[in-house]
């Protein structure tokens, strides 16, 4: 049962189509596992609907229709192909960057048994993901913009609350944190940034050009 | 003719399309939503002309993936309004957008027609209720939605009332979930 989701500024980010990347990668995969994230999405797409419908209109450049119709020639719409939910447990759009499924991650070693794999990384944003064992924390940590830290399996807690697969933690400047992995099994979380982090311990922000967080 | 009355209009000349590759019906849905799409598209940034080449493509697109268009759960403006956004990331090099995956697809059903009457309105309304929005609020969404605000901006951007269009969509997904199993 997922019990923290997608913010609305997010979904409209996304349904607008101005979110940084490691941000839509995030969107995609919480959606493809939350049917109610799936729900507002649609209605946001709806908003931008009815602007369209709403919208001023500019006059087409005459022979735009035929121009289009020879476009598409003599071909009739096409037949959609049925698509097999993908196994595994990373949703199909993370499956893209990946490469494959939870096998397939190109895993390093950050310390403490603590592993990660850098998806995407633009001055705007990255996106990672982090292997976390049983019982470990992550070193203690800030935020200069937002993170958020969906997770894919196991579950982690920190001072804010508890978090199991399909969650999504919002973490916005003001909150400095610790996520702590359940015993049990390991955690493995999806983590995008819109700026560095920002790590309190020295040997962390030693570690920091290392992460390429 | 009533605005109900219209939404439910182009979704049929889309499974016109669908069903019947009818070219007839596309040329009437290229006349309404191509300047629209146009229009948007000069308001995110892009040239006329590149405009106008992009219209061509997104309508060349609403034709070839016409089957994938479910009256139940959309109107056919947010429809076309989903591929051009896609476009115009494309267009203007904006960030990669992956989507999410789609639910799976059984062999089609037929989308039943109430749901497809009640959506049609519940997009109407949604329309109305746009219109009916005080001028500063409404030009907040749009610079949302046509590409002026980061996500930290858009906050409560919207204050539109989505929660019966909501529970269409809701009850669309839970009817082809179960169509599925």
């Amino acid at each position: 049962m997922i019990r923290h989701h997608l913010s609305d500024a997010l979904l409209t980010g996304y349904s607008a189509g101005t979110l940084p990347e490691a941000f839509n990668l995030l969107v995609a995969t919480h959606v493809s596992m939350c049917d109610e994230c799936r729900v507002r999405l649609q209605a946001q797409d709806a908003v931008g609907g009815a602007l369209l419908e709403d919208s001023a209109v500019m006059a087409m450049a005459d022979g735009a229709l035929a121009a289009t119709l020879a476009r598409i020639g003599d071909d009739a719409p096409e037949t959609p192909a049925p698509r097999p939910a993908s196994p595994g447990i990373f949703p199909a759009p993370l499956q893209d960057y990946v490469g494959g499924d939870s096998d397939a991650v190109a895993w390093r070693s950050v310390g403490g048994g603590v592993r990660q794999a850098i998806l995407t990384q633009a001055p705007g944003s990255s996106a990672r993901l982090l292997y976390i064992p049983p019982g470990t924390a992550v070193p203690d940590h800030g935020h200069h913009g937002t993170e958020l830290t969906l997770v894919l399996q196991g579950a982690f807690h920190d001072e804010t609350d508890h978090f199991g697969r399909g969650d999504v933690e919002i973490a916005d400047e003001a909150l400095e944190h610790t996520p702590v992995a359940d015993t049990g099994s390991a955690c493995i979380c999806l983590a995008v940034t819109d700026a560095p982090l920002r790590f309190n311990g020295l040997i962390p922000r030693l570690l920091q050009p290392f992460l390429k967080i | 003719m009533t605005r109900d009355d219209e939404s439910l209009r182009y979704a049929k000349l889309m499974q016109a399309v669908a069903r019947d590759a009818d070219k007839a019906a596309f040329a009437a849905l290229f006349t309404h939503f191509a300047p629209r799409v146009k229009a948007f598209l000069i308001k995110s940034g892009a040239t006329p002309a590149m405009a106008e080449d992009c219209v061509q493509d997104v309508m060349a697109t609403v034709w070839r993936k016409a089957r994938m268009f479910d009256p139940s759960r959309a109107s056919v403006a947010t429809w076309i309004f989903t591929i051009a956004r896609n476009r115009r990331i494309d267009l203007l090099r904006r960030d990669r957008r992956p989507e999410p995956e789609e639910l799976p697809w059984g062999p089609e059903p037929e989308p039943d027609q109430l749901d497809t009457l009640v959506m049609q309105q519940e997009s109407e309304r949604l329309g109305d209720a746009l219109a009916r929005l005080p001028e500063d609020q409404r030009a907040l969404i749009e610079r949302a939605y046509f590409g002026d605000l980061s996500h930290s901006q858009i906050a409560a951007a919207t204050g539109l009332p989505l929660g019966t269009i909501k529970s269409r969509i809701r009850l669309a997904l839970e009817k082809l979930r179960q169509h599925m199993t």
